[in-house]
């Protein structure tokens, strides 16, 4: 049924279509509506559903781990500092092999103080041991959540996934969203049905101490099960276009990079503006593309690869910026090409951050930036930040 | 078990945190004057490791010293000061 909403609304949507079971959230900018809203179907009995009410976000993340230790579905959402202050219990949520999903309202982190997106808080947990799905419109994070809660509770996977949705811009716009029927959900969504669940009856120790001769070991199938939700997260797309007739088959959705001289990578809503870019360029007779980064974690290697191999100028537009070298996308895209396509010139931008709006021009720029560097072979800066007031009028 | 993939996905063990005798690690021990206990119970209330016993209610409260840690809550709680933390080395 096709119906206007807000992102967190499309999101809370989400979690009740996935029949959650327990939710414990805590309110912050730009995600409280998501469990207000949850908060309302619970109290309505629209959703059988508990909710907790806790202290903090970090409180929120514990009692959710201790909820699908007894078998439950379980679904929080929060933000920037919200998500920060959960950090160590997102280890926790990865190691214990908890399938959690979580949508991240992406929040700039303070100071300064700023409630708008940008992806400096979900960068900043990136390396937890979660799978993180970025979505460019409202209808994407309805979706996601459900393929989310699919590849999460696999039994050859069992971890959490962060579903990214950028505060604002996605959070309170209205969009166009088909909400899919309950029943058509349950076919695509079993309920979770874990091997090992807390008995009572049988009290035992739960995420106990192992010693160094063996815990390298759970790391490494840490690692493993990551790898194989890329292959599951596929699965799940196939599965879902299916159903329901949208397509999320790829870890890396391309746009017009068959024949394209540049690519530019994006993450998130502003991959909606590449794309109108990349089409304006394309009427002007420039031959651009968009790789739209999907899924972040696990890291789409191949996929990138696989661009390179096609587009061998390829820039990265970054959302957050990791005081090493340049953004947090540019660094692992560079990192995947470099050892087998070291040819393929990787270029990072940085923009957007604290909510600064990010134009259709401003991506033309990168375009033309990017075809400068194709036609030189060359380039005179590795990272730049885009629109920077740096007094150069560049922008 | 010889490669990670006989290990199970996360980890836990078959007893409970009660085979784990913390007591060992405790420097004060609290120990309650019945004199001046009122068994109110605030120490069972309050003790973050349930290492407070009451058995009965009416029984005086009693240390489970195998794994009280000797975190003195209980005694800072206590209403009526009846419980002392005394080093472990002073007591014989």
């Amino acid at each position: 049924m096709l119906d206007l909403m807000t992102g967190n609304a499309a999101a809370a949507k989400g979690a009740m279509l996935a029949r959650v079971e327990v939710i414990a959230a805590y309110p912050i900018t730009p995600q409280t509506s998501i469990s207000e809203k949850l908060a309302e179907m619970v109290a309505n009995n629209e959703i059988a559903a508990k909710y907790i009410k806790v202290e903090s976000e970090h409180s929120a993340m514990a009692a959710l781990i201790g909820a699908s230790y007894v078998g439950a579905r379980t679904f929080t959402a929060t933000s920037s500092q919200g998500l920060a202050l959960m950090h160590e219990n997102l280890y926790w949520a990865a190691g214990a092999r908890r399938p959690i999903v979580m949508p991240v309202v992406s929040r700039a982190l303070g100071p300064p103080w700023n409630i708008w997106t940008d992806h400096m808080d979900v960068m900043g947990e990136r390396d937890t041991g979660w799978m993180q799905f970025f979505c460019e419109n409202n209808q994407e994070t309805l979706d996601l959540i459900l393929i989310a809660y699919r590849v999460a509770e696999d039994k050859e996977v069992m971890l959490p996934a962060m579903i990214i949705e950028d505060g604002f811009i996605l959070s309170h716009t209205f969009e166009k969203v088909d909400v899919p029927a309950i029943e058509e959900v349950d076919f695509f969504l079993h309920p979770f049905n874990p091997d090992v669940k807390v008995n009572f009856r049988k009290p035992r120790r739960y995420g106990s101490l192992v010693m160094p001769d063996w815990a390298m070991e759970f790391r490494y199938n840490n690692y493993l099960a990551m790898e194989k939700a890329k292959k599951k997260f596929l699965e799940a797309g196939v599965a879902f276009k299916k159903a329901f007739g949208r397509d999320y088959g790829d870890l890396v959705e391309l746009y017009r990079c068959e024949d394209a001289d540049v690519a530019l990578i994006v993450a998130g809503s502003a991959a909606g503006t590449a794309k109108v870019a990349a089409d304006r360029m394309r009427e002007r007779g420039r031959k651009v593309g968009v790789a739209k980064l999907r899924v972040f974690r696990p890291f789409p290697t191949e996929e990138m690869l696989r661009l390179g191999e096609v587009v061998r100028t390829i820039g990265v537009f970054d959302r957050s910026y990791t005081y090493g070298q340049g953004g947090a996308i540019y660094g692992e895209v560079r990192n995947a090409l470099f050892p087998l396509a070291p040819d393929v010139r990787v270029k990072g931008y940085i923009g957007g951050l604290g909510g600064r709006d990010v134009t259709e021009a401003e991506f033309e720029k990168m375009y033309d930036d990017l075809l400068m560097i194709a036609r030189n072979g060359s380039m005179q800066k590795d990272v730049e930040w885009v629109a920077l007031k740096d007094g150069s009028w560049r922008w | 078990m010889e490669t990670y993939r006989d290990l199970p996905q996360s980890t836990y063990s078959l007893q409970t945190t009660e085979s784990v005798r913390t007591g060992t690690w405790r420097t004060f021990r609290p120990v309650i004057d019945t004199k001046k206990c009122t068994r109110c119970y605030t120490c069972w209330k309050f003790c973050p490791d349930l290492s407070v016993d009451v058995k009965e209610e009416g029984d005086f409260p009693k240390v489970d010293l195998d794994h009280c840690k000797g975190c003195g809550i209980c005694a800072n709680e206590c209403p009526t000061g009846a419980i002392t933390m005394l080093r472990e080395d002073t007591i014989c």
